[in-house]
């Protein structure tokens, strides 16, 4: 137990005797009675519960029921009990939504208004994007996309800058803390070497859903969002350098103007709540089969940069996953940071999904070729959701290499790819339709590069 | 006049601001229990002993209830009480509720629940279609309706297919998950918020739980955060438990539940297997068909007899079938019990003949919207004359309202059917990788519940002496707007502005035996026995006023918030005080029984509807044949809602009606395994439609023309029948493959049609099968 502050709704908060595993939205509507907040599915998956949150970085929409209160000491927490001014009037958000005629049941309507209203702070104009994790089963989005674009020039709320300007200062009194919130990576080292089975969390994304559905006990737990120096992403001569704490936003946003086709695939990772909250270093630390960022920066080459009190070691990032549930990492040791090499932009990514927004892949798969003279000169080609890692596609990578951007070659290289892998079958998807779908994956790359339309998105009726 | 009005949704303003309260956010006494059950592991299996000492001793454990402690059984069945509370003895479906924990708080209760060690003897589970007949597992014989010699005209016809159509359910996916709330009052009676859409069931069933007549329990319903048939019956189990848990503690209960228990626990909508056999002429006429529906239904009764019925009515959709047969097999499973579902049954059974009209037209090679077309029921004539001749359906029901000919004109016209299908049919053949189809589909859809004593409505208005109105009607709120639209009737009868109408939450104590707000009649029922109440309010205050100025009761006017009395004006406040002063009555109840239905469910035979609601749409899509990837690229929606009450609520429940049709045929897939365990139990593996799975062009219009019947104000119930414009997506997809190999070969595309069954069946059409 110990004590959080911060600003709720532009009233300074201390919450004190807190458990670590406390989620803001239970916090919210069980002991603040602010029950505007609204609990969909206790997951993440559905926004039904999205806030907004300021500090001085900017203003982001976060789902409120894998948050922990740790996670937003010394922040801003605007929830739709916050939006009207001081005269009670509605925002321009909200009052487009009614307008509009955007709520039916209302239930996923706070969701909506917060994620609309953190688009508005940042600009954003693609709504379908803004809205991807706000789920409604009522109105069939069409009206809530009228009022999105009715709202979409509104003026920012007066309270963005106070609510970021007046975050409170990131120091409670450690001497009581129930958790670790380091704030260098020097003192996340020193601490994990300590205490090495400290649970790390970054944005929770995954781990809440322990609490939530597993009902899980954390044992002992560091926050390790506030690493500053592992927030960073830096540019060298021949690299890109991803601290483990960049979130899948900001990652987004560096690498979408260098690998378009990635950019494109983490616009549909997960949602722009996850997202906000979701760190680089968590996705891959995590070792999921699929992981959807792994498999593309595998076949970018990248480099995982591992800490373990002072000493550090790097590996190629597809060493790193060693087996199902299993990664090469020790005890106390942690991501620091992950390298990319600069290269010209050959990666394509395909994420096949049951649904296209928002959704776990079937199959995540990265193609990164070169062709000089129309002969393949390299090739590194890994996928998710065909093995019990994210791995790379050797034979299909031997079959391709030399050869000429012919079918006869995509057919050796597909075929190839039975020898790569033996995929299962589950509720996302039959093991023929993982191996059909790669194969159609690998296909695409060939058919874009005769000059083929193969972009859904790109066909108008 | 209010009536005709895009005026906005009652509550909106509190949705968006987060005041409207739902059944969690109730405040409730310090007190109060929070209810969670403990879930089967097994599907079938006899319970050989339960270890609930840990559950007890749980930390914030208060009581924990097995079904020995249910003074009264509690069934939660609407049916054939055939559900109890708690599992008594042996488990039917992975996730049924065998023990009930009540705990200091909601999370203390769930972790608890998870703590019971419960030892099972395995029995043979029935998951399928085909392990359901191999046992003779069902619901009763199946049911057989049938019009004509439907045998002997398939073999007396030109031409003849057969072939067969798998459907998937659907989980309901209300944002707002099961929650009830139980305050005790004194003498043991019972205050229950429940979020449901039938209320007086929800007091029947906990009454009949605790021993009591149905006085003792007052239930209230403000709204629901969605419903769509999932609140119909399902919310009897959470509400029955918190009413014993108050009974039993004396304190206040609560229970919601967690979406994954949700979706575990709860019943969705019937999955169908359909076979078809149908005789039809060289044109495309058809001459007979012959229907088989399989339907699981889980493991409980509940309301499958009513659903499974509804398909078999809709089983000719818009099309005059002079010879039908459809014989009905509802299969008793070890799965969760199979429920009402937006459309109930409807869906289902139309999307069968929709099957058949895409089969035939594809064997005979044309354009399958003239063969629609060509088998449509004739339209009501639009001189106003009676009809030269009226078809009947396959039930025996007169179609004298058909407006699909000249609607589906229409929307050919606006929608460019023609000219679209053309360029795709250039697109595809240009284009190996991305495919397109388009695809025209109608809706025919029979408004009435078929349980014909369930077409009644209530209602208690309220004329307060400052002319503000206050009234209650049986329907339930659940996002559809029946509240504002009701407040239209009541604003339009006094000639008051809106704001002095407020209708409050839905209460047995004001309304009593009401039917669920389900079958899409809650504006018809509830609408007409306001405005009932409302005239006969306004009629004693006209008799009133008419006396003192001397005129005619008739000649009294109640206009813009006043009222006129030859040369006596007043305001309508001023009118509602003198008459209070003078003793006239200002308040009234309301009832409504629809007119003019008999039906025969045995024979099949009668009148179950009061009028049908027509609607057609084109939807196009476009597919990836390399992944089955697809999107919908635009759909057009031209939808008779009589004369609408409220044209943007109803093009609401259109465009989400339609989105929701597209989903249960596309992205929305129910995956057991095979132990009967479901997969798909939370928005991470089940997929509704997401924002950008909305048609990308997407037109909705309203066919504008009155209601032949006598509606209220000659409306049409809006609720569920754009449900089934999403068949047009699904025709469309199998459209877009039937271009990508063999065009001999029928696509006969199953739902729903994911990625990964899309993709197979262009493999399938290009002639190989996959690897």
């Amino acid at each position: 137990m110990s004590d959080v502050a911060f600003l709720l709704n532009g009233t300074p908060v201390r919450v004190e005797g807190v458990s670590p595993a406390r989620t803001l939205l239970d916090w919210l509507r069980e002991e603040r009675g602010l029950t505007g907040t609204k609990e969909g599915c206790n997951e993440g998956d559905c926004g039904a519960c999205t806030v907004v949150v300021s500090d001085e970085a900017g203003s982001r929409a976060l789902n409120a029921c894998i948050l922990f209160l740790p996670q937003l000491q010394g922040k801003s927490i605007r929830t739709v009990e916050g939006f009207a001014d001081e005269a009670g009037r509605l925002s321009p958000v909200q009052q487009a939504m009614a307008e509009c005629h955007g709520s039916q049941c209302g239930f996923c309507t706070p969701g909506i208004v917060a994620s609309l209203t953190a688009a508005v702070i940042s600009g954003a104009r693609d709504h379908d994007r803004t809205l991807a994790g706000n789920l409604c089963r009522c109105t069939g989005y069409a009206p809530i996309i009228r009022a999105a674009k009715a709202a979409e020039t509104a003026p920012l709320p007066v309270w963005v800058t106070s609510d970021r300007s007046r975050a409170l200062p990131p120091v409670m009194n450690r001497s009581r803390a129930a958790w670790f919130a380091p704030q260098s990576s020097d003192e996340l080292a020193a601490l994990y070497l300590a205490n090495p089975q400290t649970r790390l969390i970054a944005g929770a994304t995954d781990v809440g859903l322990w609490v939530t559905k597993g009902l899980k006990d954390l044992g002992p737990v560091a926050f390790i969002a506030g690493v500053k120096d592992l927030q960073r992403i830096e540019e060298t001569a021949e690299h890109f350098r991803i601290g483990a704490m960049v979130t899948l936003s900001d990652l987004l946003a560096a690498l979408s103007p260098h690998f378009a086709s990635l950019g494109a695939m983490l616009a549909r990772y997960a949602s722009v709540q996850v997202r906000n909250a979701a760190t680089i270093g968590g996705n891959i630390g995590n070792g999921s089969p699929i992981g959807d960022s792994p498999p593309a920066l595998i076949a970018l080459d990248a480099k995982l940069h591992l800490r373990r009190g002072d000493s550090r070691r790097s590996l190629p990032l597809e060493a790193y996953f060693l087996d199902y549930g299993r990664q090469d990492r020790q005890p106390g040791e942690f991501i620091e940071w992950i390298e990319i090499p600069k290269q010209a932009d050959t990666l394509r990514v395909a994420k096949l999904s049951k649904r296209f927004d928002q959704d776990i892949s079937a199959v995540l798969g990265a193609f990164n070729l070169v062709t000089e003279a129309g002969v393949i000169a390299s090739a590194r080609i890994a996928f998710g959701g065909m093995a019990g890692t994210p791995k790379r596609a050797g034979a299909t990578e031997a079959a391709l290499i030399g050869r000429a951007l012919s079918d006869e070659t995509l057919r050796a290289a597909q075929a190839a790819l039975e020898t790569d892998f033996t995929p299962l079958s589950d509720m996302r998807a039959s093991a023929a339709y993982r191996m059909e779908g790669a194969k159609g994956m690998l296909a695409r790359v060939f058919a874009e590069a005769r000059g083929l339309k193969t972009d859904l998105h790109e066909v108008q009726a | 006049m209010s009536v005709g009005l895009s005026v906005q949704h009652d509550s909106g303003v509190l949705h968006v601001s987060g005041q409207a309260r739902y059944i969690d956010d109730i405040p409730l006494p310090a007190n109060v229990l929070h209810l969670a059950f403990g879930l089967s592991s097994e599907a079938h299996a006899e319970i050989l002993s339960m270890d609930l000492s840990a559950v007890r001793a749980a930390p914030g454990v208060v009581a924990v209830l097995t079904a020995e402690d249910l003074p009264h059984g509690a069934d939660c069945s609407p049916s054939a009480h055939d559900e109890p509370l708690l599992a008594e003895g042996r488990v039917h479906y992975m996730g049924q509720p065998v023990f009930l924990v009540l705990a200091e708080s909601h999370l203390a209760a769930r972790k608890a629940a998870r703590l019971g060690k419960i030892t099972y003897e395995a029995l043979p589970a029935i998951l399928t279609v085909e392990q359901a007949l191999a046992a003779e597992s069902r619901f009763g014989p199946p049911v057989i309706w049938e019009r004509g010699e439907t045998e002997a005209a398939l073999e007396a016809a030109p031409r003849r297919l057969s072939g067969v159509i798998e459907m998937g359910g659907q989980e309901h996916f209300y944002l707002e998950s099961q929650a009830a709330a139980v305050l005790p009052g004194e003498g043991g009676d019972l205050h229950v918020y429940s979020s449901t859409q039938h209320p007086t069931e929800i007091q029947h069933k906990v009454a009949e739980a605790i021993g009591r007549p149905m006085h003792a329990v007052r239930v209230e319903c403000r709204r629901m955060g969605g419903g769509f048939g999932g609140k119909e019956s399902q919310g009897n189990a959470p509400a029955i438990a918190c009413a014993i848990g108050a009974l039993l503690t004396g304190r206040p209960c609560k229970m919601r539940y967690d979406r994954d228990d949700d979706m575990v626990i709860t019943g969705k909508r019937h999955d169908f297997r359909i076979r078809y056999d149908v005789g039809y002429d060289g044109q495309g006429r058809i001459q007979a068909v012959s229907f088989q529906h399989y339907t699981r239904a889980g493991w409980a009764q509940d309301l499958t007899h009513p659903v499974a019925d509804r398909a078999m009515l809709h089983s000719d959709n818009a099309y005059f079938i002079p010879a039908m047969r459809i014989e009905s097999h509802r299969l008793r499973t070890n799965t969760q019990s199979a429920t009402a579902y937006r459309g109930f049954g409807g869906p289902q059974g139309m999307l069968g003949i929709e099957r058949v009209l895409d089969h035939l037209a594809h064997a005979l090679g044309r354009d399958p919207l003239e063969v629609r077309r060509l088998n449509f029921y004739p339209d009501r004539p639009t001189d106003g004359l009676p009809p030269a001749e009226v078809a009947t359906t396959h039930y025996g029901q007169e179609v004298r309202d058909m407006v699909l000919g000249r609607l589906t004109d229409r929307l050919v016209q606006s929608a460019e059917y023609h000219a679209r299908r053309k360029a795709i049919a250039e697109w595809n053949a240009a284009n190996p990788v991305l495919k397109r189809g388009i695809a025209l589909t109608p809706v025919k859809f029979g408004i009435s519940f078929t349980l014909t004593h369930l077409n009644q409505a209530g209602a208690l208005v309220h004329v307060y002496a400052d002319g503000s109105v206050h009234l209650n009607h049986g329907g339930t709120e659940m996002g559809q707007g029946l509240f504002r639209k009701v407040s239209q009737v009541a604003a339009s009868e006094f000639g008051l502005p809106l704001e002095l109408i407020k209708i409050t939450a839905t209460d047995t104590a004001k309304v009593p035996n009401t039917s669920a707000t389900a079958a899409s009649s809650g504006t018809d029922l509830n609408g007409m026995a306001v405005q009932v109440a409302c005239v006969t309010i306004r009629d004693r205050m006209a008799a009133h006023l008419a006396s003192v100025a001397g005129v005619a009761p008739e000649q009294v006017r109640f206009e813009g918030g006043r009222v006129t009395a030859g040369s006596a004006e007043m305001t309508f406040g001023e009118a509602a005080a003198a008459c209070y002063a003078a003793r006239v009555s200002l308040s009234s109840t309301g009832y409504y029984k629809t007119p003019d239905l008999s039906w025969d469910r045995a024979k099949g035979r009668g009148r179950p509807f009061f009028y049908f609601a027509y609607g057609a749409a084109v939807s196009e899509v476009v597919i990836d044949t390399l992944t089955g990837e697809n999107r919908i690229l635009r759909t057009d929606i031209l939808h008779d809602a009589g004369a609408s009450l409220n044209p943007e609520l109803d093009i609401g429940q259109i465009e989400g009606g339609f989105v929701q049709g597209a989903g249960w045929l596309t992205t929305e897939e129910l995956v057991w395994d095979d132990q009967g365990r479901l997969r798909t139990h939370a928005p991470s593996t089940y997929k509704i439609p997401a924002c950008a799975d909305r048609p990308r062009t997407f037109n909705v219009t309203l066919w504008d023309e009155p209601n032949p019947e006598a509606t209220i104000y000659r409306s049409k119930a809006v609720g569920e029948p754009p449900f089934m414009h999403g068949n047009s997506v699904l025709m469309a997809l199998s459209d877009a493959i039937a271009s990508c190999g063999d065009v001999s070969r029928y696509v006969a595309l199953d739902a729903p049609a994911t990625p990964e069954r899309v993709l197979m069946a262009v493999r399938a059409q290009q002639g190989h099968q996959h690897g």
